[in-house]
């Protein structure tokens, strides 16, 4: 039990430090907190809107435990939402008619797809070219925002809006298109059960597949992995274009489950992602790189984004406060010595002192 | 498209290059004196917010441009304490804590620009210095010689951070402790101080690209830098952690930029076209680096927290 | 993963679960009350001191008669994230809703079905979606455009007129499109140039426009949209006249503001209040502008202008007169 007290005690040591926050702005830390909680969890509508806003958080995080398990840095997850977006909005925009039970999984495809070429090309050029990624996937970031302001400005905008008004956003999708919502009479649509269930692939994939034993092996050591006869270039191309597949099906899902069912920009990535593609990181490494507990970890993030709305709405303090206390959470409980060794050894940074049985273990 | 091939464009595109490639120059030698004694931060962008607007209020509240570069070094340095002690002392996972930084700084830095900041007054800045002489070569002068201090700072620092990665024994230090830390720490190099004064000097300068940002653009904004900082942590691997490279690195992107811009502003491109152009560095930036293709890697011990016992 | 950490895991997991219910349940009670209070909201896209788009709807609000409490979720540019806002203002029973930001109106014309006892406001556009809970509201901003495009066209000795624009859309648009006809109309032979910048928010690359403007002669520059404060920051620096619009920029540059089209969106939005008081929750579109005094040229005395604030001031007065078309 003492091993748990490490991280709980970093998540309250930083709520402490956010209240103290909320002092010094005349805000009692208890309200504050409770308009928080009570926003993100409250009732049952709060919770649907809470896991729908963990949605791309659990995706983007089941990508990065991929990629990072094959000790990858996928900073790339903004750009592949944006391009998994797109390619799922350029279908459902290709053939609105077909049959909603075709035309669904059809897009989710499309985000997929478009996620995945997002993710190859950093991934390929790594592998083949020796480019870092993390200097790929930042410049691709840069690329798909642009491309997302072209097409939503000329190719794929709403014919409405050209002669008037000119919103950059497409016509309302086909109805077709529309994510079924779950019953319940909330706003909970199926994208929620999507990523649910990748969870669970990526698990599959991670522990009970030879790709999987290729990635973390090949995350461990490189050097080993070569000697053993693997594919190690192939792998790290793997690795991203599944972490870059993820990331393009929650943009797809930010598409199709949204509110308003039209693709829109504001001309930033954030506005459109809202930060998934790097919250999505924290949440993965809070869950110790393991796609069934970033599912956790994804719903207490979640909570903390949209309950951020509703204390500002509450007690007045700007959303600004919880992204910085997200920040105090993520160096806490990173920090914490728990949480070191978990990822230390999940990533293969050598041994560690007490014996562990992670990486091969099934779990 | 003749237009734009004229000296007037040219003046601007180099002298815009410039003043764009700044911010990006001085948070990405921090970057790069950083990741050459192994330690990676991906907190760059956060750490530059809070620079930013330290040195923005600081201004704002004194009128005193010095003291507002100082107030933004300052904050730099005090993150870096912090990412030292987290990063060193506490041997957590550096790119996580980077993005936690990020998180942090993003929020922090609009909170309490939002909180502390009634009306967003503009500041003013130190003007451009026109130095003696070489200013007044006709175009030349234009291009190069009529900069912000800050400017010509930046741009000094490039040998000065070459010459202390190079020809000193801090520098010997710094390079042995990102390749191989355990040789380092036998010959008795303490790592973890080098890493902690690598780290200081990464954190301060991203602090003070972060003053230079605001004070050249004479006010502070949620979200200021739009993810400048990450640019310039890519410059790093673009210019294979030597300071000139990154300097390179830092003006092709300032130029593409600002040639991009030079389009826009003549007409040339328009409406959604101008999305696709301003693709451009980006673009140019990974084509260059697989022209380029240089095989130099990176720091062996880039990323990994030294254990002695280990 | 061994056991014992899957019941590490499973143990924080619960921890923080059921401190989140508890806490959850014990927070107040946010239940649409019906106490006879007027109460409306607004969601927009920047901060509400921005000088601008936001600070603009911000103190109309204010200027309201009428209205009892006054709800701001500003900062908004997450149009998801806008899209809950107004849906939870409209869950908790507020009368009216205003959603200032035209990226907003594909999320409004979904949830506006879902509440119709509930007012919305939409602006800057005139689409109500043809439901009737929606009212749009836009600024004829060309007009205001136009005024100073022409005196900016009196006024520069350089013959070189710089704007900065963020999209090109709604009331950024129509101003645009006005100042550049305004300056035309005034001396063909000025050369007007437009930069947009694509970005409602990049505050650097408004900064940069201007510096090419400037760089290319402009004397006077003008611009629209939160991300301006960048542009007139650089006009400061190297001179330059400045037109604002959207809400008085004079404390941006004493000496540099020539004058500002400011937005007087009360004029618009009184109406739509009294309507819903009266059981009318919308179906039409509101314009402000220079004849209903929506909009208003707010001269700075700082500055002299010359013969240009005579041109302004005569045009003002033709526009009122619908003498002019500002042909945007």
């Amino acid at each position: 039990m003492a091993g748990l007290l490490v991280p709980i005690g970093a998540v309250v040591a930083a709520f402490l430090v956010g209240g103290v926050m909320l002092l010094t702005l005349g805000v009692n830390p208890i309200r504050g907190y409770g308009a928080l909680l009570d926003g993100a969890f409250g009732d049952v509508d709060a919770l649907a809107d809470t896991a729908i806003k963990s949605m791309p958080l659990l995706l983007v995080g089941i990508g990065i435990c991929i990629a990072f398990r094959a000790s990858v840095i996928n900073i790339g997850g903004e750009g592949q939402m944006i391009a998994g977006a797109i390619v799922s909005t350029l279908v459902a925009l290709a053939v609105p008619d077909v049959p909603r039970l075709l035309l669904v999984p059809l897009v989710l495809l499309g985000g997929v797809v478009g996620g995945a070429i997002w993710g190859a090309i950093p991934g390929a050029l790594k592998a083949y070219s020796g480019v870092n990624e993390i200097l790929s996937t930042i410049m691709l970031n840069i690329v798909a925002v642009q491309l997302m302001n072209f097409l939503l400005r000329d190719l794929i905008m709403d014919p409405y809006e050209k002669d008037g008004g000119r919103i950059p956003q497409t016509r309302r999708l086909s109805h077709n298109s529309d994510l079924p919502l779950l019953p319940g009479d909330t706003r909970l649509h199926i994208g929620v059960l999507v990523a649910l269930a990748m969870a669970v692939l990526a698990w599959v994939l991670l522990w009970r597949t030879s790709l999987g034993y290729r990635l973390r092996a090949v995350g461990h050591s490189p050097a080993a992995a070569r000697y053993a006869g693997m594919p190690v270039k192939r792998t790290i191309v793997a690795a991203l274009t599944l972490s870059g597949a993820m990331c393009g099906l929650a943009g797809a899902i930010l598409v199709f489950g949204s509110e308003s069912h039209r693709f829109v920009t504001d001309g930033s990535s954030v506005g459109f992602t809202g930060s998934a593609g790097f919250n999505g990181i924290v949440t993965a490494l809070f869950g110790g790189l393991h796609p069934l507990w970033t599912i956790p970890s994804s719903f207490f993030f979640g909570g903390l984004l949209f309950g951020a709305n509703a204390m500002q709405r509450a007690v007045q303090v700007p959303a600004a406060l919880i992204v910085a206390l997200n920040g105090l959470v993520v160096v806490f409980v990173v920090s914490s010595d728990r949480m070191r060794r978990a990822v230390g050894e999940s990533l293969g940074r050598g041994p560690d002192p007490a014996p562990h049985d992670d990486v091969e273990a099934q779990p | 498209m003749t237009d734009f091939f004229t000296m007037a464009s040219l003046v601007f595109v180099v002298g815009s290059g410039i003043r764009l490639a700044t911010p990006f120059l001085l948070a990405g030698l921090g970057e790069t004196i950083g990741q050459r004694s192994g330690v990676l931060n991906l907190g760059v962008d956060g750490v530059m917010l809070l620079g930013a607007f330290g040195a923005y209020w600081t201004i704002l509240e004194t009128g005193r441009p010095v003291a507002g570069v100082f107030v933004g070094l300052g904050v730099g340095l005090v993150m870096g304490v912090v990412y030292g002690v987290v990063t060193v002392t506490l041997r957590a996972e550096q790119g996580v804590s980077g993005i936690g930084i990020f998180l942090f700084g993003l929020g922090m830095s609009d909170l309490l620009f939002q909180k502390k900041v009634g009306t967003p007054l503009p500041i003013r800045g130190f003007g451009d210095w026109h130095v003696p002489v070489l200013s007044r070569i006709p175009k030349v002068g234009e291009m190069f010689f009529q900069h912000s201090v800050l400017v010509y700072l930046a741009f000094l620092l490039v040998p000065l951070v070459a010459f202390l990665l190079n020809r000193t024994t801090f520098g010997l230090n710094v390079r042995a402790v990102g390749e191989n830390p355990a040789a380092a720490d036998s010959l008795g190099v303490s790592v973890a101080r080098v890493r902690y004064t690598t780290i200081l000097l990464a954190n301060g300068l991203a602090g003070l690209a972060g003053a230079v940002l605001a004070i050249e653009l004479g006010i502070f904004q949620q979200n200021l830098t739009n993810g400048q900082g990450f640019i310039a942590i890519a410059l790093v691997y673009f210019g294979a952690w030597r300071p000139v490279g990154v300097m390179g690195g830092a003006l092709l992107f300032g130029m593409v930029s600002a040639t991009v811009l030079q389009w826009k502003t003549l007409g040339l491109v328009s409406g959604a076209t101008s999305s696709l152009t301003a693709m451009a560095p980006a673009v140019l930036t990974i084509v260059a680096l697989v022209v380029i293709s240089r095989t130099v890697g990176q720091p062996a011990a880039l990323t990994r927290p030294f254990d002695r016992g280990r | 993963m061994s056991t014992r950490k899957n019941r590490k895991w499973l143990g924080l997991t619960a921890l923080l679960a059921g401190l989140a219910l508890v806490a959850g349940a014990c927070g107040s009670d946010e239940e649409a009350v019906d106490d006879g209070l007027f109460r409306i909201a607004v969601v927009a896209p920047s901060a509400s001191n921005d000088l601008a788009f936001t600070q603009s709807i911000v103190d109309a609000v204010h200027a309201l008669d009428g209205v009892d409490a006054i709800d701001i979720t500003d900062g908004t540019f997450i149009v998801d994230d806008a899209a809950a806002a107004v849906r939870g203002y409209a869950e908790d029973g507020y009368d009216l809703v205003i959603a200032h930001g035209s990226q907003y109106g594909g999320s409004l014309q979904e949830i506006a079905k879902n509440f119709p006892d509930t007012a919305f406001a939409w602006g800057t556009s005139g689409d109500t979606f043809g439901l009737d809970n929606v009212s749009a509201y836009t600024a004829a901003s060309d007009q205001g455009g136009y005024v100073m495009g022409a005196m900016a066209a009196a006024m520069t000795s350089s013959g070189v007129v710089g704007v900065i624009g963020p999209i090109a859309v709604g009331d950024a648009k129509l101003y645009v499109d006005g100042f550049v006809n305004g300056a035309a109309a005034q001396d063909p032979g000025v050369t007007v140039n437009v930069n947009y910048i694509e970005s409602f928010s990049d505050v650097a690359l408004a900064a940069e426009a201007a510096e090419g403007h400037i760089a290319n002669g402009a004397d006077i520059l003008t611009g629209t949209a939160q991300m301006v404060v960048g542009a007139t920051g650089v006009a400061a620096e190297n001179g330059a006249k400045w037109f604002g619009t959207q809400s008085n920029q004079t404390s941006l540059g004493e000496d540099m503001v020539v004058a500002s089209q400011v937005y007087k969106w009360e004029k618009a939005l009184q109406g739509i209040v009294n309507g819903v008081k009266n059981g009318d929750l919308g179906g039409s579109a509101h314009t402000i502008n220079l004849e209903n005094g929506g909009i208003v040229i707010e001269f700075n005395d700082d500055v002299d202008s010359g013969d240009a604030r005579a041109i302004g001031e005569g045009l003002i007065a033709d526009i009122k007169a619908r003498m002019v078309n500002t042909g945007a």
